[in-house]
């Protein structure tokens, strides 16, 4: 079992191309001959889910744009043309909705992943740090696909989100009037919101070929958490990766195809299907549900600069886990103390998340509190300290070693 | 000035500065004006335009509004909130001890003299901009459903997350029943 060989062809016509621009080779790297760990599992799937997610979505929203009006008098009844009028445009615009969600689902899962795995260890920091970005990039690129549809959770989703800037000290009106175009939510912001939203996309696109082009570099981390140390380590991407990737996105598409067929309208909230009305504010304003635990985080805090701060927070500080967690052992495997502290972490989001969709009286406020205390006590006290105390397990020799037993060489 | 042969480096070190330092620190100076002068026009396209400040002032007819009524106006693009007070109201917004207040404004501060019934504020949450609804609340006033703020009958924040009193528009009384707003 050979793995990765260099590209090679006899082709003349490949051989000219590939004297002028080698582009074949760089994508034989990259997804043919990319020598691969051999024992990566199904939670390494989410990658490549997440890459087809984004391609899913940019074709959706094309083909919505070829329907849908920008402007506050007509882009209500555009959506509704889309869903009753245009051929299939039901399919395009629930796939495309429940896509957003389908998204954060598999990122959500990547990046849990990862500090499962501890894949944000050197050298391997720059790679997680590009995968934060693209994630930023995603909430703000989902939250205003939400606003398009004009609906009332859209408007005042909007007024919400963008007042957190009102927070800033001192300029905070004066930025919220110019990311607004205006003294409040209107079509100003709609149609540059519109801009911005089909704009976003192409940024994740470029950042996530930088976060590949690190992946190649430093190479893919893998279950042990131990780096590759020889071919007898890895395997050619193609065709074990693209084979178990295809096999993932197979049953990855039965999940995303019950909700676009079964159940489309459960991940979102019925006060979109009102026309955005800026005189009435709905009873309840929540976010969708992949921004309710940093919602729940919000509200936690009794100020207001203090909420946002918090919000802001909650993120930014995923940035400085590499350097809050300075064990030598990478993967939680070999971690009896970190496992258990990365699954409360778990349950502390999914609390988090419940608090973030409750409205925000009695006892979920003091939950909200606890919940956002305990998440940043685990980064900024739980996860150093398990660094320092924490006795590891014994770490294999190698990836073989340990996959293979002695039939491995080497 | 330097008097150097070659290409007006100053070679020596001697400290001073050249011809060429001259046209290093000009060019780079006009490059950051010209920079400059390219982004505003980029970032300043998103303020407000002409047609939305030129929507800056309405009038509105007061005679129809019932003593413990109230009108919700639009200007703006934000809802105004015109209320006219009873006298239970007026009483509860006078007898506040300003100390407790997170935002301290007495009641006069916050009304026009001789139009004491008449509270006209904007209708925007001071947290995160959604609408309160009137006469609910702890405090005789409004309520913010969205994070709970409560508001008393002054428009004060007395309770929740908001951390200022609902704001006053510039407005004035042009008759007994006619007020101009903006």
């Amino acid at each position: 079992m050979s793995s990765s060989t260099p590209f090679q062809t006899n082709s003349k016509i490949v051989k000219w191309i590939e004297a002028r621009l080698p582009i074949i080779s760089t994508l034989d790297g990259a997804l043919v001959s990319y020598p691969a760990p051999r024992n990566l599992n199904y939670w390494w799937n989410f990658g490549s889910l997440a890459g087809f997610m984004l391609v899913a979505q940019l074709v959706t929203g094309i083909v919505l744009v070829m329907h849908y009006t920008p402007h506050v008098t007509l882009a209500f009844a555009s959506v509704e043309h889309i869903m009753r009028d245009v051929n299939y445009g039901w399919l395009l615009r629930y796939a495309h909705a429940n896509g957003a969600s389908m998204f954060f689902v598999v990122v959500y899962i990547h990046i849990l992943r990862g500090l499962y795995y501890g894949s944000y260890k050197a050298p391997r920091e720059l790679l997680w740090w590009l995968g934060i970005v693209i994630f930023l990039l995603m909430m703000a690129t989902a939250f205003m696909g939400y606003v398009l549809p004009w609906g009332q959770m859209s408007f005042w989703g909007a007024t919400v989100i963008t007042n957190l800037f009102s927070a800033i000290p001192g300029v905070g009106t004066s930025i919220v009037t110019w990311l607004w175009g205006g003294f409040s939510v209107d079509n100003a912001t709609l149609n540059r919101f519109f801009s911005l939203h089909y704009l976003l996309p192409f940024v994740i696109c470029a950042v996530v070929f930088l976060h590949l082009w690190a992946l190649h570099t430093t190479k893919s981390s893998n279950p042990l958490g131990i780096e590759i140390k020889g071919e007898q380590d890895t395997v050619p991407f193609h065709p074990y990766y693209t084979a178990k990737d295809m096999f993932g996105l197979s049953v990855f598409l039965l999940f995303f195809a019950y909700w676009v067929f079964f159940d489309p309208n459960y991940l979102g909230h019925p006060d979109n299907y009102t026309e955005a009305n800026p005189l009435v504010t709905p009873a309840h304003i929540v976010p969708e549900w992949y921004f309710l635990p940093f919602y729940a985080i919000l509200r936690a805090v009794p100020d207001k600069l203090g909420g946002v701060i918090a919000m802001g927070g909650a993120i930014v500080i995923l940035f400085f886990m590499p350097y809050l967690d300075f064990s030598k052992v990478r993967s939680a495997k070999f971690r009896p103390i970190y496992k258990q502290a990365f699954w409360l972490l778990v349950i502390d989001g999914l609390i988090l998340g419940y608090v973030g969709s409750q409205p925000a009286e009695g006892i979920w406020i003091l939950v909200g509190r606890i919940a956002s205390l305990y998440y940043f006590a685990h980064f900024l006290v739980i996860v150093p300290l398990i660094s320092w105390f924490e006795k590891p397990l014994p770490v294999p020799e190698s990836i073989a070693k340990a996959v293979l037993g002695d039939k491995a060489h080497g | 000035m330097a008097t150097s042969s070659s290409a007006g480096h100053d070679v020596h070190g001697s400290g001073q500065a050249t011809r060429r330092d001259f046209l290093y620190v000009a060019t780079m100076g006009l490059g950051a004006v010209a920079a400059g002068a390219v982004v505003w026009p980029l970032i300043d396209q998103m303020n407000p335009a002409a047609d939305v400040l030129a929507l800056s002032s309405i009038e509105v007819d007061l005679s129809k509004i019932a003593e413990g009524a109230s009108l919700t106006v639009k200007w703006r693009g934000k809802p105004v909130f015109i209320r006219h007070r009873t006298a239970k109201e007026i009483k509860e917004a006078e007898e506040v001890n300003l100390a407790e207040l997170r935002d301290p404004e007495s009641d006069d501060q916050r009304v026009k003299p001789d139009h004491k019934q008449w509270l006209v504020m904007i209708g925007v949450c001071t947290h995160l901009g959604c609408i309160p609804l009137g006469q609910q609340g702890d405090y005789d006033g409004w309520f913010c459903p969205c994070h709970g703020s409560h508001y008393d009958s002054s428009g004060r924040i007395r309770k929740g997350p908001a951390p200022a009193n609902l704001a006053i528009p510039d407005y004035q009384f042009l008759s007994d029943t006619k007020v101009k707003i903006g």
